[in-house]
C-alpha cells in the first residue's frame, strides 16, 4: 500500500462523489434558543434496561469487546 | 474583556456571538462528514449546545473554532455510529465532475452504488478519515486536530481506510 493507491483511489473517488461543501439554508439561533429551552433529556426505563443487557451481555462475553471496540 | 472570556464565565449574549460567528464554519464542516443537511443542522445546533454547557472548561486563550470543530466532529461521528446504514454519501453534486459527465450514465450510476456500499461497510471512525481526506482533500493534520488524534494515527486511519476500499471494490468488480 503506498501513495499511489491513494492517490488512484482519490481520484476514482472525486470522479463519482461530490463534495459536501454546503451553506448553511438558514440561520440556525432560532433552533439553538429552542434546544436551549428544552427541559433536560432523561433516560427512560427502557433505556436503562437496554443499557443493563449490554453490559451483561459484555461481561458474559468479554471477547465481543474487542469486536465492538473495532467496528466504533 | 473579550467575547471568549465572557462566554467562558457563561455569558449568553457572548454565546450568540460565537454562535453567529461560527454557525456556518461548524456546519460546512459537519456536512462534509455526514453528507446530509437536516442532520448536519441537527448536529450543528447540538455540538453548540455542548459547547454552551462546557463554557466553564473553556480555556479564553485556546481557539474556539477548533475547540467546536472537535466537539462537531465527536457528535458527527456518534452519527455515523448510530445511522451507519442510513446517511447518504453520494448527494448530487450541483455541477457533475467534467469525468463525470462524459461517462455512461448507467455505468456512472452503478460506479456510485458501488463506491456508496464500499464507504457504508467501513468502520465509522475509517470512514470519517477517508470521507475527509480522500474525498473533501483534508490534510491528515487538520483531520488528526479535529478528531483529537495525532497526525500519524490520522494517517494510519487513511491508510488502512484506503486498503479496506480498493479491497471492496475489487470484490465488487471496479477497478480502483
Amino acid at each position: 500500500m503506498n501513495e499511489s493507491a491513494e492517490k488512484e483511489l482519490k481520484e476514482l473517488l472525486q470522479r463519482h462523489v461530490p463534495r459536501g461543501n454546503a451553506e448553511p439554508r438558514r440561520d440556525l439561533w432560532p433552533q439553538m434558543l429552542k434546544r436551549m429551552e428544552a427541559p433536560p433529556r432523561k433516560w427512560a426505563w427502557l433505556d436503562w434496561a437496554l443499557a443493563g443487557t449490554l453490559l451483561a451481555g459484555l461481561l458474559l462475553n468479554p471477547g465481543t469487546i474487542l469486536v465492538l471496540l473495532y467496528h466504533l | 474583556m473579550s467575547i471568549a472570556e465572557r462566554f467562558a464565565q457563561g455569558d449568553r449574549d457572548a454565546f450568540e456571538e460565537l454562535f453567529r460567528e461560527y454557525q456556518g464554519d461548524v456546519y460546512r464542516w459537519v456536512m462534509r462528514i455526514v453528507r446530509d443537511t437536516g442532520v448536519a443542522e441537527d448536529l450543528t445546533v447540538e455540538a453548540f449546545w455542548k459547547i454552551f454547557q462546557a463554557h466553564a472548561r473553556f480555556d479564553p486563550d485556546r481557539n474556539f473554532a477548533a475547540w467546536a470543530r472537535r466537539i462537531a466532529t465527536n457528535l458527527a461521528l456518534d452519527q455515523l455510529r448510530k445511522r451507519r446504514r442510513e446517511l447518504p454519501l453520494l448527494g448530487e453534486p450541483k455541477e457533475q465532475p467534467a469525468a463525470c459527465r462524459e461517462a455512461n450514465p448507467g455505468e456512472r450510476a452503478e460506479a456510485k452504488r458501488w463506491i456508496e456500499q464500499a464507504m457504508n461497510e467501513l468502520p465509522p471512525k475509517l470512514r470519517v478519515v477517508a470521507t475527509l481526506a480522500l474525498i473533501e482533500e483534508v490534510t491528515y493534520r487538520e483531520i488528526g486536530e479535529a478528531l483529537g488524534i495525532p497526525e500519524a494515527t490520522a494517517r494510519v486511519r487513511g491508510f488502512r481506510a484506503v486498503r479496506m476500499l480498493r479491497e471492496k471494490l475489487k470484490n465488487l468488480g471496479t477497478n480502483s
